[in-house]
């Protein structure tokens, strides 16, 4: 039965498939597949092996393999092979490479030689199984070895060669556009090849180029089109039919490629539509394969521009797709469909039942696409359903891949049309439980910023509302036996951070809860450092209020347990809140502001604000800071360990805790002046930070961070944050320091501009709308109401969009004023700092003044001033608080990082003010010391009432 | 583009395994295995076609056919049509094998493995579908199985009277 054709097999061979075959077990299997390759092993190496018999032991190596078994020690053999001059044994020499080795194999140099021969052999065949060979193993290295007989091939007599020689020009093309890129006229000339078949071997690169670039193929749209005419014609020979349509896969390609060149370009559509309208009526629907034609039809119809005709017919063809019996019709109905109702919406309405029928359908593939179908044409008004339908089938599945696909489209649906907070938060919860393993942690941190900063809408009731519903329903959802880790963690952090806001929870029992969580998960650290750091922050809100906090006795156990844990991220967070249970209510309610989680961070890497410790520190005689780069006999050492340092992830073993203080001093510390005998003291400091910053859970511990580090904070009025530091900066310019505070201003500002120009770009996407909405919109008429939610600006708004949030009042109240556009202010923002809006208006007006004396201030100078303005007024309480712990800014490492947190701001902030100002004045010196004094008059207009000693500081 | 062409009984034993772009040994296993897995799990009557991005990648389809006790099974990328792809696997089976070896069966592939490489070589080449004529398909086989049964009869006399030398 074997010999059939006369490739012959030994009964050798016949024998070990049989018993291959009629193996019991994989274990025997294996056992005569390694019994096989010691046979092998042993005869192939003899010396004198006829040619015939090793041939065959090469196709039962190749055999072997496919097995899964290694089958290397024979490659050589296979190589040696090819070199054979009979056809016989080099065709299965070059099979058998081909399947062994890869391109980049070390055997395949030992080939292209034998490969460059044989294209040049007289022998058609054996030029056809080089090219073969050729498609699969030369490399970007070797192609320039065998381009030119390849190029030459092009035009070879055999219809067979050309076309095969085609096809090694496209792998070339593959593998390395650049290495053929001078060749692809040749594609273009071989598209009027005589033979059908060396045109339609064509059509695969011109297709893979011009996907790459439509717009330099333009010129061929006519004569693809003519070239459809006559096939659909039946013009070529009859050998091309197939199931009695004329050349389908020439076809196919075909009105692929005219889809790709018709694509946004009316004119080029227009030479198509005739043709396209012939194949539509012309196509027998009732095989396969004119199906698929059919199918690709409508893909072309919704890819060009659109003509109504031809629209219709292919509503008619994918109506008739979804009526059919055939579950593949119906697939490529629901696929056809989720492309036409980009173009046409209104068809989805009449195949409303043939969907909801393949979505019931026992078929998972069917099922999945119609989840496709259904995902594009999600709207604000069908969103539940959808959602919901997609949760319940996330449940019923076990395939991990496609759960997590379904798990963030939920999300991203939810997110963009949820149609109430309730929903929401009850969609988000369902998701989490379900698939709360599998989804991107990002996808937490983005639930968890949307509690913390609600929609943006209305008023702020409506964020309290679904911080509480957030709330109620955790603490429903943590009677469930076993939660996701990530789940928890935003369970951990809401309750932390709103458990007790509404006040209808008391802070035993939520923190009774938050010791249950770390209990019962007391094996994942991440969630237990989140449970730890929600009980500082409800203890921290107690003391705030002024209430008396006595800990639960199981949360006294549990800090016993942390205090003394192996893991330093959660010791720290112990020791942390033992720490902030010792404080009093005033410096408690700087450290861990409540619902402040959205308030930006600004970082002073230049630590500016030791500047007088340094200078007095010199004064008293220490020696000056002597950058590293400058100490002699360092250098070589600094290098080595930064070197290091970029390859520490690739190695295993590394002295990475000496190396993080080093790195730190390096950045943070100015070069100016710093005793070099500090050196040890200032970044023991600095280095648990960095080290608590970066370890675990980043969002843990930035929040932690953020709510800590924001400590001088609170008293300002927020939406003015930035600008709190005002009075700082006006020292910094008349000290000595000019300019280094010079340098540090400008990147202030260059930040905080960028920035404002960052968040107004991406609020001006979130009011256009991610494509998406856009399609929605233009699909189904319906206005979405959910243009200006919050989420949706996150998404288009990139990594950081943590800070973003914050950023936005304050860039959408400059922008506002800059080009008073009509850009509404979210309402939320303005209950931020309503006291001090209050204490602003008044002394704006003495403000306006100065300004007339500044020539013509545009209106950004006038907004950026006022927000000094405001900010001044309010600073004092922080510089206030900051005095008040003097004594604990030089001994406890935190204070000094508040400090840090502190300062910077002053910095940036102040820079923000001057540079705006001189940015669009563009004043010569006089008038930026002009300002200058106007700024400083100013504050002395409005001295604070709280702390004026800090103020005489400050001025001088 | 088509990335694989994999043919395994309805045991899971694979049969023959073509990938077009190179993949080692033991990840061509690993994927048959569990492109055999999904197969097996599917119920009767239902679409040849599966998602199978969990099991190639983004951007892969896979169309398969049962025919007796085998599965043939097409990967390919959105560059071809799903239903071509279902119809080159007919090509393929019905108007080639069939009249390669007249009613075949899961031993004529098995025993014919370099056979069914050749074949499956003219109809694809560096992953595109090259030739859908199944009698020029037929005919370049005959031509090589000819040539091949010629060499072979003239090889049997070298190959002796080399050995008859070389004693």
């Amino acid at each position: 039965m074997g010999s059939q054709g006369g490739f012959y097999q030994s009964k050798e061979f016949l024998d070990l498939v049989k018993s291959i075959g009629e193996a019991r077990s994989k274990a025997e299997e294996d056992r005569i597949v390694l019994s096989e390759i010691e046979t092998l092993k042993r005869r192939i190496s003899e010396p004198d092996t006829p040619k015939r018999k090793m041939k065959e032991y090469i196709i039962r190596l190749v055999y072997v393999e496919m097995l899964g078994h290694d089958a290397s020690f024979g490659y050589i053999h296979a190589v040696k092979m090819t070199h054979d001059d009979t056809l016989l044994v080099k065709r299965t020499g070059y099979l058998a490479v081909t399947l062994f080795l890869n391109e980049d194999h070390d055997l395949i140099i030992l080939i292209v030689n034998t490969i460059q021969k044989d294209l040049k052999s007289d022998n058609y065949l054996v030029v056809c199984v080089a090219l073969n060979a050729v498609c699969k193993l030369i490399n970007e290295e070797t192609i320039p070895a065998v381009l030119p007989q390849i190029v030459e091939l092009l035009a070879h007599p055999k219809e067979a060669v050309r076309k095969k020689a085609i096809m090694a020009l496209h792998r070339f093309y593959q593998k390395s556009p650049s290495s053929v890129s001078h060749l692809v006229s040749n594609f273009r000339k071989r598209l009027c090849d005589n033979d059908p078949g060396v045109m339609g071997a064509t059509l695969c690169p011109l297709f893979d180029l011009i996907t790459n670039d439509v717009n330099s193929y333009k010129d061929l749209v006519i004569s693809f089109v003519s070239i459809l005419k006559q096939v659909a014609e039946r013009r070529l020979p009859k050998a091309y039919d197939y199931h009695q349509m004329p050349a389908p896969f020439i076809q196919i390609k075909l009105l692929k490629i005219l889809a790709l060149l018709g694509s946004g370009d009316k004119q080029a559509s227009e030479n198509m539509y005739t043709v396209v309208g012939d194949i539509f009526r012309k196509c027998d629907s009732s095989s396969n394969i004119g199906n698929a034609i059919l199918y690709e039809c409508i893909c072309c119809v919704s890819s060009i521009y659109p003509n109504p005709k031809l629209l219709e017919s292919a509503a008619d063809a994918i109506s008739r797709f979804l009526k059919s019996d055939s579950h593949n019709l119906k697939y490529m109905g629901i696929d056809a469909l989720g492309r036409l109702i980009k173009i046409s919406p209104e068809i989805a309405e009449q195949h409303q039942l043939a969907v909801i029928d393949c979505l019931e359908d026992p078929d998972d593939t069917l099922k999945r696409k119609t989840f496709e179908l259904l995902y594009k044409m999600t709207k604000s008004t069908n969103v539940e359903v959808i959602v919901d339908r997609m949760i319940d089938y996330m449940i019923s599945i076990n395939d991990n891949h496609y759960k997590t696909e379904i798990a963030s489209r939920c999300v991203e649906l939810a997110e963009q049309f949820a149609p109430s907070n309730q929903w929401f938060i009850q969609t988000m919860n369902k998701v989490f439980e379900h698939a709360g393993d599998l989804v991107n942690i990002k996808v937490a941190h983005n639930l968890m910023r949307l509690i913390a900063e609600g929609f943006g809408e209305d008023d702020n009731t409506a964020d309290s509302q679904l911080r509480s519903s957030a709330v109620e329903s955790y603490l429903y959802i943590l009677g469930e036996p076993k939660l996701p880790s990530v789940f928890l963690q935003v369970i951990c952090w809401v309750l932390g951070e709103y458990g007790t806001a509404d006040g209808k929870y008391s802070a035993s029992y939520i923190t009774g809860k938050l010791c249950d969580v770390a209990e019962a998960y007391s094996n994942d650290e991440t969630v237990k450092a989140y449970a730890v750091t929600a009980l500082m922050k409800i203890y921290a809100f107690e003391i705030a209020a002024g209430r008396m906090v006595d800990m639960l006795p199981e949360c006294h156990s549990l800090m016993e347990e942390f205090l003394a844990s192996h893991s330093t991220d959660l010791q720290q967070r112990a020791y942390e809140l033992q720490a902030v249970i010792g404080l009093d209510a005033h410096a408690v309610e700087s450290i861990m502001p409540s619902d402040a989680s959205c308030e930006d961070i600004e970082v002073d890497k230049a630590l500016s604000f030791l500047n007088g410790y340094i200078q007095e520190s010199i004064e008293k005689g220490a020696q000056p800071y002597i950058p590293e780069s400058e100490r002699s006999g360092m250098l070589n050492i600094s290098n080595f360990r930064n070197q290091d340092h970029h390859e520490a992830s690739s190695h295993g073993l590394r002295f990475e805790a000496y190396e993080l203080p080093k790195q730190t001093v390096q950045a943070r510390i100015p070069p100016a002046s710093l005793a070099s005998t500090e050196l040890v003291p200032v970044p023991e400091p600095v280095y648990p930070r960095e080290s608590y910053q970066t370890t675990t859970v980043p969002s843990v511990s930035s929040d932690a961070a953020s709510t800590e580090l924001k400590l001088r904070l609170d008293g300002v009025q927020k939406k003015w944050g930035r600008q709190t530091h005002f009075p700082s900066t006006s020292t910094s310019n008349s000290t000595s320091q000019k300019t280094v505070n010079g340098i540090t201003q400008v990147d202030g500002s260059n930040t905080a501009n960028s920035r404002t120009r960052e968040t107004y770009d991406s609020r001006k996407q979130v009011e256009i709308s991610p494509e998406k909405q856009k399609l929605a919109a233009s699909l189904f008429g319906g206005p979405s109401k959910t243009e200006k939610k919050s989420a949706t600006g996150h998404k288009s708004s990139k990594p950081s969009s943590h800070m973003v949030k914050s950023h936005a009042p304050k860039s959408s109240m400059e922008v506002a004023s800059e080009k008073t556009s009509p850009v509404q202010q979210p309402p939320d923002l303005l209950d931020f700092g309503e006291p001090t809006v209050k204490s602003t208006a008044p002394s704006l007006d003495p403000f306006k003044d100065l300004e007339g004396l500044l020539e013509p201030t545009t209106q950004v100078s006038s907004a950026v001033n006022h927000s000094s303005t405001a900010a001044v007024t309010k600073s004092p309480d922080i510089m206030g608080l900051y005095t008040e712990t003097p004594a604990g800014a030089h001994h406890k490492d935190s204070d000094i990082l508040s400090g840090l947190s502190n300062s910077p701001m002053t910095n940036m902030v102040g820079g923000t003010t001057t540079m705006q100002v001189a940015q669009t004045s563009k004043s010569p010196n006089l008038k930026d010391s002009l300002e200058k004094d106007a700024l400083v008059r100013q504050m002395g207009v409005t001295p604070s009432s709280q702390n004026p000693n800090l103020f005489k500081d400050l001025l001088g | 583009m088509i990335k694989a062409v994999m043919v395994m009984n309805t045991q899971g034993k694979p049969r023959l395994a073509k990938f077009f772009d190179f993949l080692p040994v033991e990840k061509q296993q690993e994927l048959m295995r569990r492109v055999f897995g999904v197969l097996c799990s599917r119920p009767e009557n239902v679409s040849n076609f599966i998602e199978a991005e969990s099991i190639f990648g983004p951007d892969s389809r896979l169309v398969y056919n049962h025919f007796a006790t085998l599965y043939f099974v097409v990967v390919f990328d959105s560059s071809e049509n799903e239903l071509a792809m279902l119809d080159l696997i007919q090509l393929l089976v019905q108007q080639t094998l069939e009249r390669c070896f007249k009613n075949v069966c899961e031993l004529d592939i098995v025993f014919n493995y370099s056979k069914i490489h050749t074949i499956l070589d003219e109809i694809i080449l560096g992953g595109q579908v090259l030739e859908t004529r199944s009698t020029e398909i037929m005919r370049a086989v005959e031509e090589i199985s000819k040539l091949e049964a010629a060499t072979n009869a003239i090889s049997f006399i070298p190959k002796s009277a080399s050995s008859w030398l070389s004693r």
